[in-house]
């Protein structure tokens, strides 16, 4: 299934699939959430700021939905070709409390279905099983190739360094339910800009909203790369790059904290002179930083923030971990409900 | 075409000309438009660092018995934005155009980017550029995002 989203997925990469108009599916669409039905969901920048607000919107009553069980007799197949726990048990979660039922591919399956066979033939077969696949791979651009391919609706679960659309979602979710919205925030995003595919895609879904101020900050080498920045410059955000977070942090709203991608770093000796460049502790926030900062984290963290910031009043990540749920319970209802 | 450049090269009667093509770069679009693999019955010359008051020095591409297509020139302009084609018939210029880069580009430029799903073995995937930037130009990869610009189109010519 592939949806002409702006210059996302080209509309000449549509493939006609022989099989369009063999299922028949009769659900009614979720309402307030019409605008996701069958959609693929291969990067943030698909969505525009009103279908990110009804997103939103649906995840605080997700409830409602649970009691519905809109997925009952849906089946979602998780391919996760890349380690996964935390993503991978959260669209598991969220599938079973809508009353729908989980195909995992993961782990040895994930290895030998790739050794065996190409990804376009896994592809097939998933959307045959299937009434929509998440995927993640370790290659950029997997999601779009794979809906280019499916019939059935493609969410990305990430593609190598480039989109965590489900993830940035739950991010700014995160942020509207504990700061009532994102407009007029400053906000800083600390860590690898680089490889990171949270980082960049919370970035580039802060774009759908007006924050007073967006602060890149990383180690020069992990700095943010040059087709997010452009895609920044289009959109008029106001944005600094700055390599240390403890000149800016008395500004910050909310401080987006990534750990460094050892594995997608090409050359091992570049790790090694940055691991460990940038650690957030309670020592420097005190006194320093605002109030009512939230600090976020798409976890898994290695040591990027000390563990004594958990038990302050900044701690928001593991708030962040359990919303995501609610966020794809509610993407997965709107798509198909 | 400037001064004296016919003394280098016969005028042609009947093709195309490839002029202000940036210097070293005129085997490149051969490659690209496939004359240099097979070029059939026609007859090709190409000058190399021919002198331009415009440029300073220039390649100039002649194609005997052969009217460029829209789309081909849409790959020169990839490889060479600044260059222009003329038309010849009769001996005479009847159209001269500058080249204008292709909103994008299907197969033949490859993705730098080694992870990229376009580089991926055994999938049935073809390369995709996207225009971002006319002047230069910038383009995107259409699955990965990376951006290649014209001085990286040389080295990511696929054969
Ligand atoms: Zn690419």
């Amino acid at each position: 299934m592939l949806v002409e989203t702006g210059n996302s997925s080209p509309s000449h990469l549509f493939t006609p699939d022989l099989l369009t108009g063999v299922t028949c599916r009769v659900a009614v669409p979720v309402p307030g959430l019409e605008a996701f039905r069958g959609r693929d969901v291969i990067s943030i920048l698909d969505f525009t700021r009103s279908d990110l607000e009804s997103l939103f919107e649906a995840a605080d009553s997700v409830d409602k939905l649970t009691s519905q069980a809109p997925l009952k007799g849906k089946i979602v197949a998780l391919a996760f070709f890349e380690p996964s726990t935390r993503t991978r048990l959260s669209f598991e979660s969220a599938v079973k409390r809508l009353g729908g039922d989980t195909l995992v591919v993961s782990g040895e399956d994930a290895i030998s279905v790739a050794k065996g066979e190409n990804l376009a033939d896994t592809v097939r077969m998933l959307d045959s099983y299937s009434d929509a696949i998440v995927i993640r791979h370790r290659y950029e651009g997997v999601a779009l190739y794979a809906a280019e391919i499916a019939e059935s609706p493609v969410v990305n679960g990430g593609d190598g360094r480039q989109h965590h659309p489900t993830q940035a979602m739950l991010d700014l979710y995160t942020i509207r339910t504990l700061k009532g919205g994102v407009d007029g925030l400053v906000v800083g995003v600390l860590g690898d800009l680089r490889y990171g595919r949270a980082a960049s895609s919370f970035i580039l879904g802060l774009t759908r909203f007006k924050p007073a101020k967006v602060y890149l900050i990383s180690p020069p080498p992990l700095r943010v790369r040059e087709e997010v920045l452009m895609q920044l410059d289009k959109t008029g955000l106001g944005y600094e790059e700055v390599e240390d977070y403890r000149g800016v942090l008395p500004e910050l709203d909310v401080l987006y904290v990534t750990r460094i991608q050892r594995e997608r770093i090409p050359d091992p000796g570049e790790y090694e002179r940055i691991k460990g460049s940038y650690r957030v502790t309670l020592r420097d926030l005190h006194g320093r930083a605002k109030p009512g900062l939230k600090i976020l984290h798409p976890l898994p963290r290695v040591d990027e923030i000390s563990f004594d910031v958990d038990n302050s009043p900044y701690q928001a990540y593991f708030i962040q971990a359990r919303l995501g749920v609610r966020v794809r319970m509610a993407l997965l209802a709107g798509i198909l409900g | 075409m400037d001064a004296g450049e016919g003394l280098l090269v016969r005028r042609i009667r009947e093709g195309t000309v490839i002029d202000h093509v940036e210097p070293g770069k005129s085997f490149v679009i051969l490659k690209v438009l496939g004359f240099l693999d097979e070029p059939g019955e026609r007859r090709i010359s190409v000058v190399v660092n021919a002198e331009s008051r415009k440029m300073g020095r220039k390649d100039i591409v002649k194609i005997e018995g052969y009217f460029i297509g829209e789309e081909e020139e849409g790959i020169v302009a990839v490889v060479s934005p600044r260059a222009t084609v003329n038309i010849v018939r009769s001996g005479r210029v009847v159209e001269k155009r500058r080249v204008r880069p292709p909103r994008r580009v299907i197969g033949i430029i490859s993705c730098p980017n080694p992870t990229c799903i376009s580089r991926k073995e055994r999938e049935p995937v073809e390369p995709v550029m996207l225009l971002v930037d006319e002047e230069g130009p910038v383009y995107r990869c259409g699955y990965c995002g990376t951006l290649v610009r014209a001085s990286d189109v040389p080295r990511l010519i696929r054969v």
